[in-house]
This record gives C-alpha cells, structure tokens and sequence, in this order.
C-alpha cells in the first residue's frame, strides 16, 4: 500500500511538471493571440465586424472557462450560469451608472466595478450554493436552472431610483418609487440599465482571461483543488478521509460564480443597454456556454477557450448564408458533438493518430 | 488515455485552423465582394450616380423573427420600388439586411458586418434594446440612423437617430387621453408585458396620464416574455374588478390569445389598444370575429382605400407569399421614402463620406415632409415624428373610422 | 368563486404540462437523457395538424393521427441519428446533441412556416360548462384536456405493467447492462420509448394549441421546459410523478399569478420546486436511491 502511494506521489510530480507546462502553453496562446490582433488592429487589417466581436468574445471566454470549474473539476452540472453573469452584469453597471460622476478616472471606476460584480456574483453563489450543493446530478442542475430563471425574472421587475432622499426601491413600477422631481431611475424594470459607460476593451478584457484562467489553473493545481476533484471522483471516498465536501465544493462554486460576475462587467460595460432577456441572461445562455465546455472538452481549460471562440465566430462568419444561418449553425453543432464525442468516430481518431505517430517514427 | 487527450487536442487545433482559414477566406470574400461592388458603382457612376449603400437590421430568427422579418420585406420592396423610378439623385439604392435575433449584442454585430460592407445610412434596429445598442456606435461613427420601430425614448437620443413610429410615451399618454376625452369608460384594466420595453413604456405613460382622466385604473396585471400564453389569470382578475374596459399594449400574436381566451371565459369588455394591436385581422386562420369592436389608436390600416396603401398592401402580398404586411411594414416603407425625399433634399452623393450623409441628412430631415402610409410625416431635430394617430374600431372584420 | 377558476384554469393548464412532462420522463427514465428537443417535437405536432386541418381541409381527428405518427417517426429518426451513435458517451454531450437538434427543428420550422402567428383551430368541440348562474365557466378544451391527460396516465402504466415490452423498458431503465443479457433488445426498447413519447408529445402540441391558440416555430420551448420542471418536481422516471408534478405546477403558477405577483409567477414557480427537491431531493415520487461505498 504504502508503496503504492509513494509511486503515485511521484507520479503525482512528475504530472504536475507537465500539468504546468500545459498550463503555460494556455496562457501563451491567449497572448500570441492578443498581439496578433493587435498588430492587425493597429495596421488596420481587421473589420469592423471583428473588432466589434472582441470584447464579447473574451466575455464568452471567461464564462466558458469559469463554468469549466464547475463541470469539469467539480464535476457537477449547472445550468445557471447566465444567472451569476446577470447579477455580475447588473450590479456593475448599476455602480458605474450611479457613480458616473463621483469617480471621473474611467479606468479606477472600471476596475471598482468589476470588483463590485465579482463581489455580488460570489455572494450570490454562496447564497445559492448552501441549497444547491445539497443535491446530485440532474436534479442539482434543474436547482441550478431554476436560480437563473429566478435571478431573470426577479431583475425584470426591479424598479431603483436615487433622488435627494436616498435609493427607492420597488417592484411594480417606476410610478411606485415615489421619486422627487429630480430623481433618476437608475433600473427601469424589463426596461433595465440605459447609458453604462462604455469602459470594456480588448486589452482589459485579455488581462481578465490571464487572471481568471490563472486563478483556475493555480486553485486546481493546489490542496483545495486536489480535494475538490477527489469528491468529483469518489465522494465517498474523499468524505472518508475527512475532506469537509460542503467546504470545497462551496470555494470552487464561488470562484466560478464570481468569474462569471466578472464576465458580466466585461458585458454590460461594452453596450449601453443592459435588459434581462430570455436570450442573453435565460436558460438560452447557460445552455450555450455548457456548449462550449463540452465541445471544448470537460475540465480541459484550454479546450474551453477555443470552443468559445469558434462558437461565438460561427454565427458571425455564417451571415453569408441570411436565412439559413441559424439552420446551418445547429447542424454544424449536432456534426461536432457526434464527431468529437461518438465511440466509432473516438476508436477512428485514436486509429488514425496511431498511424500518424507511426509514419511520422518511420520518417524518424 | 494521453492519446486521445492530443488526438482531440489535434482535433480542436485543426477545426480552429479550419475556421480560421474559412474566417479569413470569408473576410477575402468581403473585401473581393466589396471591391466588386465599388467597381460597378464606379462604372456605373458616369452614367447614374452610383449606388447609395444602406443598411437595415432586425431579428430574423428569434421569438421577435416576425417584426424583424416585416421590416426587411417592406424596406426590400420600397428599395426596388424607389430604384425602378430611377433611384434618388440618379443613385440607385442598395440594401443589406442583417439578423441580429433581437439581442443587443448580435445588433452591434450585425451594425459592424454592415461598415465593413460600406454601409452609408443605418435602417434599424427594428426593436427598442437593439436600437438603443447600436446608437451608441452610430453616434461614435456620426452614421444616420432611422429606426422604423424603435419606440422607447433613449432610441434618439443623439442627434443622428430618427425614427418613424411614435415613441411609446407618446402612445401612452395619447391612449389615456383618447380614452377619457371619449368617456369610453370608467374603470379600466391593463394587461402589458412587462419584460417588453415597448409594452411597459407605453403602460407607464398611461398610468401617469389616467390620473388626469376621468377613469380608474382598476387592475394592472402584467406577463412576461417566459408566460405569456395562459392569461385567464388576468383576465379573470379585470373581471372581477369590474372593468368595463380593457387596455392591451401589447402585440397581436399576444393579444389573439388574449381574446380568444376572453371569449372562451364569457367575457366581453371594450378592448382598447394601440399600433401593437395591428395585424391581429391577419394572423393567419384567426376568428376575426372575436376582434369584434376590438378599438385601436394605428397610424397605418392595411385595409385603407387610399391608393398608397392599396398598392403597398397588394404589392407586398404578391411579392412575400400572399402576408398581410402590419405596422412594422408601413413604418419601414416610410422610412426609405423618408431617406430618399431628405437624400434628394439634401443633394447626396454616392461619393460622399458616412459623416457628411450623416450632417446632410439630418439637416434635411426637419425640412422634408413625407405623405407616407402611416400618414403625413414631419421631424423635428430631436428625431421625433410628428404625425397623426387615427383611431380604429374594428367592424366587421376591418377598420372603422371613429 | 374566483378561486375555484384559477384553480380550474391551473388544473387544466398543468394537464398540458403533465402530458409534455411524461414525454419526458419516460425518456429520462430508460435513455438517462434530458431530451431538450421534446418541446421542439410539441411544436412540429401542432404545425402538423395545422396544415392538415387549415391548409388541406383534413378531418380534425384524422390530423391528430397524421400528427402522431409523423412525430413518432421523427422522434425515432433524431433517436436513431443523433443520440444513438453518443449512448454510450458522456451524458452531457448528449444533452448538447439534443440542444443542436432542438436548434435545428426551431428553424426549419421557421424556414418552413415563416415567424408569423398562426392563429389555431381548436380541435376540441366541446361546449363550455356554466356553473351557478355564470358565476363559474369551465371551458371544454379545460376538461377534454385533464380527461386526456388521465387517460393517457392509465394508459402508460397498464402498457408498462402488463405487456412484454412495457416491462423491458422498466428492465432496460433499471439495468441496460443486465437487461441486455437476459435477452432485452436494448436498442429496440429505447427507439420504442422514442415513439411513444414523441407520439405522446403530438397530442400534447394539439391540446396545447388547443387551448392557447397560436402557432410559432418557438412555442415548444417554454412549455418543455415548464413542464420539464414537473417531470423533475414529481420525481423524474417516475409517470405518476410527471402527472401530479405536471398539474401541481400549473396550479401554482396560475394561483400565484392571481395572489401574488403575475410578474413573478415564474420565480415563485422555480422557488417552489427548489424547496421541494431540498425536502425530497428526488422529488415528491421519485425513488431514493441509496449510495453504496
């Protein structure tokens, strides 16, 4: 037994060596990326079309990265994500809008924000965490569909006004805030946040992919991480050598709960309407960014950063086609799925990656 | 196990080297695309004007697909209509019409994909969330924007934005006032949609209103984008609060369930609502005799005699399958008579740069006035339309007059 | 007496979700898989009978068997395509294969039918019942659809009990392994769950358009997930379950509609099934399944 253990310590090390490079070369690739389209950007080589598209795409980026914590290495299904990047989305813009003036540097103001949404997101997280954790499997990713459809609903009957007597707060209508003539509703209901800075940019949303991804990359690596994966992998087991689940499964639903609040500031700061609809914050966008982790690769973060990329370009590169984009785009999907996760297409691979190997010695 | 990790690492690395080529193919495509339509316009420009390049967006796809899906018809067939005359200064106009699923974010999008197609005037975005997005950017670019339908009051909020359906406070205030003026009741219920701009827009403007009028709001009772196909619970409470009429600012698809689901219950109040309401006759196979006496406040009916309706309505249905167009439409088919008449004020060129249409533009609009289906058209300089409301009763299975 | 309405209004409502919901169940109960795409099936089940009765002048309860079996071979045909080559694949890439296919049924839809309303013809001729003066008016289709909800009910479960392939499926949803070598045919037990429950979701797209008569490529969506919150609500697997979760929602979210908020009819809704899982974490009839170390 103790043998046993002492191989896989050493096992253990010899991994996390390549563990870390593989992390490295995640990171490197973000960057390489990051000057490629700055070069592009500054000799003006790319449209408009992209340019526009960059700032989102970081945003898809972090969500799928922050909602691979919790499927890949947690290993439970959630399908709220959109719930805490509305939350993330509503809170900063809430704070950028209410302090548009008291704070004049755009970038200090930016930086509070996304300090404001990751704060909210997390707080949120833990709220819906102590229930949700409770659960297993498909039943934890209803409760977890549910919150997101709550948190949805509840921001679209949220009325918030400022005027000389503080904050009103209603949930019927802007009448029912009982402003002063020179009061601001600052929520309008389903009408939700008009005028947010448009603080987001290519670069912040770039440092914000480095630090999500290093702080995932080092909370795995580390004792936490180690014991969150072992409840992924056998609860039982790990309850029995006295890791406390609630606690670990708790910090790594936080962590993710939050990044996703970050992604949230990244969005709302990027466009000056901000409203909780069924498309953008629904159980529509929880499902797509689980699509991006699964096509991505569960737990492989890397996979995740490139299946957010391709997915969220598809549907933008597909305008050619006009009506039959959408159509085209569920096919593609479907295609993907089958070819990447199929058994018959999964032994064909792995039989042409033998071949390849072996021409490629024989060439040696 | 380590195999099939870097064999669908591979997997992934090939898929994103194809989508990148396959990007930067289609991005060739829309430089060569773009280059080919820049030579027509030069050959052609010695002997017309060139072509003057505009660009509309709007949900194609999507719960919203059938207002987004209107306005590209209408904007369409006013387009060919406009070039078969001979075009606006001797330019013929070209339009492209993107999909942005009515989400703000695809909006930005699709207004971007249209700048790098050369777009020199903005027709859009058709829904209220969408057009505010995508002033931002119009505003930055000092691009002309005239939005159809985009009713709440931020859509023009910067000087380059127009639109040419009323705002929704507008409405709102409009309906109340008609309501109590005409002493058409004393107790009044409300259903709205309140996860729709447009529906509680025009609801708060109304509420504010009704108590300078002489009715009484009895019940307002909302729904929401994710509930709105069982409104017995609503209308089951305006009864009971003993209404006597009932204010639906709403779109038809809702308001049809509304109704049936009134009649089904036994229960027959004045129906009031405002330009949302129209189309509710051609909801394909709906009982029309359930919108019996239905009232509506509409600047545009598709069953008006004047020849420019008849000819709009009749054109639109041979092109597009034989639909009825709705609001949407008539809004959008003024829009483009509203760019040709201040392009033609102005003195566009094909050659001129986004920001000078854009200065021109909104200069002439305030000048020009369009006799356009929805009625007769002026702008003041803030981007609101002045025109007439009629409001419509429907008898019979068609618009009345009141 | 307004009370005794919204309750009806509920019953009748969450009859709809009910039969939706046993869609659902069944298939999660033997393919373990949460088929997004059941709403999708309701919705081309409507459109079928749409353009039977509207466009071709067919008998309405003709329609209905033309829309049956037009779903069922479509529900077999996304079986045999799409989830089939992925059984033995993580669950979640099938749960994303059945998101593509609800994707791709929403949009030939629109390609086909165009994003307009279309208005439709209740299929149900029953007259509505008028109780105490008036005072109380329950519509046919209300009661046509809880009787067909109760009748399909009984139906499953007779045909699960009593005949052979009914019990394969209980074997192949408690074990495929050892189903399979007590001579179940597997695959064919799972294209059969397939039929029936696409079958099922045709009748549910007529009583649902029946009774809220307006057609549009998306109005599967929001039912099938309501009603896949019931399925989860009564327990998930089990058919009793998915009847009473199926009306219980409906009686909830119509009850709080009328005394609470009809803003918040769907937070409270998802409220009320968070705390019934964190009582009975497998909801109100499912079985709880002990952990083995």
């Amino acid at each position: 037994m103790i043998m046993m253990s002492e191989q896989k310590k050493t096992k253990g090390k010899l991994k996390l060596n390549k563990v870390t490079k593989n992390d490295l070369i995640t990171y490197l690739m973000v960057v390489i990326a990051y000057v490629i389209v700055e070069i592009l950007l500054k000799t003006g080589n790319l449209s408009s079309l992209l340019q526009g598209l960059l700032v989102p795409l970081c945003t898809y980026v972090i969500l799928a990265v922050s909602l691979n914590l919790t499927v890949g290495i947690l290993g439970e299904l959630s399908l709220g994500h959109a719930g805490f990047m509305c939350i993330g989305a509503f809170s900063s813009a809430l704070f950028s809008l209410g302090l548009k003036d008291s704070i004049a540097n755009e970038g200090l103001r930016f930086f509070i924000a996304i300090l404001v949404a990751a704060a909210s997101a997390a707080l949120c997280g833990i709220l819906v965490g102590i229930p949700v954790l409770r659960l297993k499997g498909d039943y934890l990713a209803i409760v977890t569909l549910a919150f997101g459809e709550i948190i949805k609903n509840i921001i679209n009957a949220i009325y918030l006004g400022v005027d000389s007597h503080g904050i009103h707060i209603s949930m019927t209508d802007t009448m029912s805030l009982g402003l002063e003539p020179d009061g601001k509703v600052l929520i309008k209901g389903a009408q939700g946040i008009t005028g947010t800075p448009h603080d987001s940019n290519f670069t912040i949303g770039v440092v914000l992919i480095l630090l999500s991804l290093i702080i995932i990359n080092n909370l795995v690596h580390s004792r936490t991480g180690r014991a969150v994966m072992s409840i992924r992998d056998n609860r039982i087991a790990a309850e029995s050598v006295g890791i406390n689940i609630t606690k670990y499964k708790m910090i790594a639903f936080t962590i993710s709960a939050s990044l996703a609040g970050v992604a949230g500031a990244l969005y709302s700061h990027n466009l000056s309407t901000l409203t909780a609809l069924p498309k953008n914050f629904g159980y529509n966008m929880s499902i797509m960014i689980l699509v991006f982790v699964v096509l991505g690769g569960i737990g492989n973060m890397r996979g995740s950063v490139i299946a957010a990329v391709i997915l969220t370009l598809l549907p933008e590169l597909l305008r050619g086609l006009n009506n039959y984009r959408m159509l085209i785009y569920a096919i593609v999907l479907i295609a993907m799925m089958l070819f990447n996760w199929s058994p018959r297409t999964v032994a064909w691979k792995e039989k042409m990656a033998e071949k390849l190997k072996r021409t490629k010695k024989e060439e040696v | 196990m380590k195999m099939k990790k870097l064999v669908s690492l591979l997997m992934v690395a090939a898929l994103s080297a194809s989508m990148l080529t396959g990007c930067g193919s289609s991005n060739d495509a829309a430089g060569s695309s773009d280059a080919a339509t820049d030579t027509t316009a030069e050959g052609t420009e010695n002997a017309a004007g060139g072509t003057l390049k505009i660009g509309g967006i709007g949900p194609l796809t999507g719960a919203a697909a059938v207002y987004g899906t209107a306005v590209a018809n209408a904007a369409q067939l006013a387009v060919d209509e406009v070039n078969a005359a001979g075009g606006v200064n001797g330019m013929q106009l070209e339009l492209n019409f993107q999909d942005d699923e009515c989400d703000a974010e695809k909006s930005v999008n699709a207004y971007n994909t249209l700048k790098d197609w050369g777009m020199q005037m903005l027709v859009g975005s058709v829904t209220s969330g969408c057009s505010i997005a995508v002033s931002e950017y119009t505003k930055d670019d000092n691009m002309f924007q005239l939005t159809p339908s985009g009713s709440a009051v931020e859509c023009v909020q910067y000087d380059n934005a127009f639109r040419v359906c009323f705002s929704d406070p507008n409405q709102g205030l409009a309906s109340a006032q008609y309501i109590g003026e005409n002493n058409l009741a004393t107790k009044v219920a409300v259903i709205y949609d309140s996860s729709d701009i447009y529906s509680s827009g025009i609801y708060e403007k109304f509420a504010a209103e009704a108590a300078n009028q002489p009715f009484e709001i009895v019940s307002a009772e909302a729904f929401t984008a994710d509930n709105k196909t069982d409104f017995s619970v609503q209308l089951q409470k305006a009864k009971d609060a003993g209404a006597d009429l009932v204010f639906l600012p709403i779109y038809y698809t809702e308001a049809s369930l509304i109704l049936s689901q009134a009649d089904k219950m036994g229960y027959a109040p004045q129906f009031f609502g405002c330009d949302g309401l129209d189309g509710i006759l051609n909801v394909e196979n709906f009982d029309t005799s359930l919108a019996e006496n239905v009232m509506l406040l509409t600047p545009f009916a598709a069953d008006a005699t004047d020849d420019l309706t008849v000819n709009f309505v009749k054109n639109y249905k041979d092109k597009f399958n034989g639909e009825t167009p709705n609001q949407f439409a008539a809004d959008t088919y003024d829009a483009i008579y509203a760019i040709k008449a201040a392009a033609e004020k102005a003195g566009i060129t094909a050659d001129m740069s986004v920001s000078d249409i854009c200065e021109a533009m909104k200069a002439a609009m305030t000048e020009i006035t369009v006799n356009g289906l929805t009625g007769t058209i002026t702008w003041s300089a803030d981007g609101e339309p002045t025109k007439e409301p009629k409001a419509v009763k429907i008898v019979n299975g068609s618009y009345t007059a009141m | 007496m307004s009370f005794i309405s919204y309750l009806v209004t509920g019953i009748s409502l969450g009859s709809v979700y009910a039969i939706i919901a046993l869609g659902y169940t069944m298939v999660y109960g033997i393919a373990k898989m949460l088929n997004f795409a059941h709403g999708d099936v309701i919705m081309i089940g409507g459109y079928v009978v749409f353009v039977a009765v509207s466009n071709l002048g067919i008998n309405p309860y003709v329609a209905i068997l033309i829309s049956m079996a037009v779903c069922t071979v479509l529900g077999v045909v996304v079986e045999k395509v799409a989830y089939k080559p992925l059984r033995n694949a993580s669950p979640l890439a099938v749960l994303i294969t059945a998101i593509g296919v609800s994707y791709l049924l929403q949009n030939v839809a629109l390609l086909i039918f165009g994003s307009d309303t279309k208005a439709f013809t209740s299929v149900v001729t029953m007259k509505n019942i008028t109780l105490f003066d008036g005072q109380l008016i329950i519509p046919g289709v209300a009661v046509v659809t809880v009787l067909a909800c109760i009748v399909i009910m009984i139906g499953l479960s007779l045909f699960i009990k009593k005949t052979k392939a009914g019990r394969a499926m209980v074997a192949v949803s408690e074990d495929k392994g050892a189903a399979q070598l007590m001579g179940i045919n597997v695959n064919g037990t799972i294209s059969l769950t397939f039929a029936i429950g696409s079958g099922l979701a045709a009748i549910a797209g007529v009583l649902l358009c029946s009774a809220y008569p307006s057609l549009t490529p998306y109005t599967g969506a929001m039912p099938g997930i309501k009603a896949f919150v019931a399925a989860v609500f009564g327990g998930i697997g089990s058919i009793p379950g998915a009847m009473i979760g199926g009306i219980l929602l409906g009686i909830i979210e119509n009850l709080s509609k009328a005394y609470i908020s009809s803003q918040m009819a769907d937070a409270i809704v998802f409220a009320v099934l968070i705390i019934v899982l964190l009582v009975r974490p497998t909801g109100i009839l499912g079985k709880n399944i002990q952990e083995k170390v």
